[in-house]
């Protein structure tokens, strides 16, 4: 039931993109949204698609996989379609009342959906190669710079892969507590949207309880092993850039030059 | 009302990679007013058998009759079910959510749809009979409450809703020997009160010993053997094998036996033990002399 709800997207491999340094990938995937918007033309988007379809195919995660992950957003990207070719004035195709559709309107349409998609695609690679735990270290390296300004880069990540790591936890909490409830008679599913509302309250005090709880137990586990964030942390996994990295920033500067060019001359 | 379970098989995620069979072919029968022990290693199925018994799981074959209504037929409907069977499950006290301790054993019988003055009579007798005093607890948090208070109040909240079934799913886990002690004696109150079924899940072989008339041994999906507790837990190699073993005092009379040092057969309880082996020293002692 609630245990089939899969967490992050992580898809599990061994590609060259797994293996990739995590900062890499996530300097990369900024890249790839920057150059998304330099781009002013369908052949940019040409360009871009091709290259997003190269990491796919060497990254093996199969692109059913990846399109599944598109589904909840597909609402925002019919609303955009349409807001778009509505509201643009231009030469007129098609009229209705005062429904319009011009071809301004639907390439700019077609513009922003291929846009949208290459976008999310593409972030979504990021997490889908990406170990979350890996993905928290490499932003705490990449932060690492701000702490000179008091920005505190470990303690950042450190809640993130805090609350990664408790979020199948809290699940399984979730899942007994409902069933305890269950067992006392409570119904979930039926009844108006307040009565609805009102069934969660037996669930949501003890997951909160539980929450607190785990998180005291954590604190003291912490802090038995006499651990402080921050200030001259080593660490079990040094991240150092491979032959592979540097092969990866040759390609993301060869592709950002071709953008650029690419968008200049056309 | 008795238990009938014929043929019962659950198995998780068929037909994907991670398909698992958590029971197979599982039957048995309950008599009415039984105490019943179920002992497995952790993973053997204990609990997904108790969540089918309260229809919280559906078999994917196999029946269960209580009484005489199949709750395993799409038709019977789960108000019905969780009426006659209360399940408590591991660590009931993290299920308290409501401001005081009425309110939160009121939950139940509340959600059978039953009148103020029929809840409120539940609810002060289900209190009463887990050994708490209505008058003080009744207007507090439950958070307020110790450990072995809460576990009571939690177990009370079943018990308001008057099933003809209790299953209590390792009642005594996490408690201290004083309230583990406290919480079993009031099990064996309830039941001796109540006259229904009662269906204990243990790690603690001397509180099966003990308390049940029937003990039902499970291991990988699969029923070892059903028995008295003597049946039972006189089967040592049996134990053994899926990873269970008899009480310590079982285990210590078998020893002394096998030392020629004759007591019965199985000993169940301390008291005996003490007794039986008195007795022996006694009649060696007078031998000598």
């Amino acid at each position: 039931m609630i245990r089939d709800i899969t967490l992050g997207q992580y898809y599990g491999g061994e590609s060259l993109i797994h293996r990739l340094d995590p900062r890499i990938k996530i300097i990369g995937t900024l890249l790839f949204i920057i150059e998304l918007f330099i781009v002013d033309n369908f052949l940019g988007f040409g360009i871009a698609a091709v290259a997003l379809a190269a990491v796919i195919a060497v990254s093996k995660v199969p692109l059913s996989f990846i399109m599944r992950g598109l589904k909840p957003i597909l609402l925002i990207l019919i609303f955009t379609f349409a807001l778009n070719i509505f509201m643009v004035d231009g030469q007129i195709l098609w009229q209705w009342g005062f429904l319009k559709i011009t071809r301004e309107g639907l390439m700019r349409a077609v513009f922003m959906a291929i846009r949208l998609v290459l976008l999310l695609v593409g972030s979504s690679m990021l997490t889908l190669c990406t170990r979350p735990l890996s993905l928290t270290d490499g932003i705490e390296r990449l932060l690492s710079p701000l702490k000179r300004v008091g920005v505190p880069a470990h303690e950042i990540a450190m809640m993130m892969s805090i609350a990664l790591r408790f979020i199948p936890t809290l699940l399984e909490e979730t899942d007994k507590i409902m069933k305890a409830q269950q067992a006392r008679g409570a119904d979930f599913e039926s009844g108006n949207l307040v009565q609805r509302v009102k069934s969660l309250i037996p669930i949501l005090v003890p997951l909160f309880v539980s929450a607190f709880r785990i998180a005291q137990d954590l604190a003291m586990a912490m802090e038995a092993r006499c651990y402080r964030g921050g200030e001259n942390r080593t660490r079990m996994h040094e991240m150092k850039l491979k032959k592979r990295d540097y092969g990866a920033i040759a390609a993301m500067i060869l592709f950002l030059a071709i953008i650029i060019l690419e968008s200049w001359w056309l | 009302m008795s238990i009938q379970v014929t043929n019962l098989t659950h198995i998780y995620e068929p037909g994907l990679p991670t398909e698992s069979v958590a029971l197979a072919d599982v039957s048995f029968s309950i008599e009415d007013g039984q105490m019943v022990g179920i002992i497995g290693h952790t993973g053997s199925g204990k609990s997904t058998l108790l969540q089918h018994l309260n229809g919280l799981l559906k078999p994917t074959s196999g029946r269960i009759f209580i009484g005489d209504i199949d709750i395993t037929s799409p038709e019977v409907s789960m108000v019905e079910i969780r009426k006659r069977i209360g399940l408590v499950f591991q660590y009931p006290e993290y299920q308290l959510f409501e401001e005081t301790v009425a309110k939160d054993v009121a939950f139940g019988p509340k959600n059978l749809g039953l009148d103020e003055e029929e809840i409120q009579r539940r609810v002060e007798s289900a209190i009463k009979l887990v050994g708490l005093s209505y008058e003080q607890v009744a207007e507090k948090s439950p958070f307020e409450l110790s450990g072995g208070q809460k576990r009571r109040v939690a177990i009370a909240g079943v018990i308001a809703m008057e099933p003809e079934v209790l299953i209590l799913d390792e009642p005594t886990a996490g408690l201290d020997p004083k309230a583990h002690k406290d919480v079993l004696k009031m099990i064996e109150e309830v039941h001796r009160a109540t006259g229904n079924i009662t269906i204990l899940v243990s790690h603690n072989m001397a509180d099966i010993a003990y308390l049940s008339d029937q003990v039902i041994v499970i291991d990988s999906g699969k029923l070892v053997t059903m028995g008295t507790p003597r049946q039972v837990f006189s089967q040592r190699e049996k134990l053994e094998a899926v990873g269970l073993s008899a009480p310590p005092i079982t285990q210590l009379t078998e020893e002394l036996r096998s030392r020629g040092i004759v007591v019965s057969e199985t000993i169940l309880s301390v008291d005996t033990a003490a007794e039986e082996i008195a007795a022996w020293l006694k009649k060696n002692l007078e031998d000598k002399t």
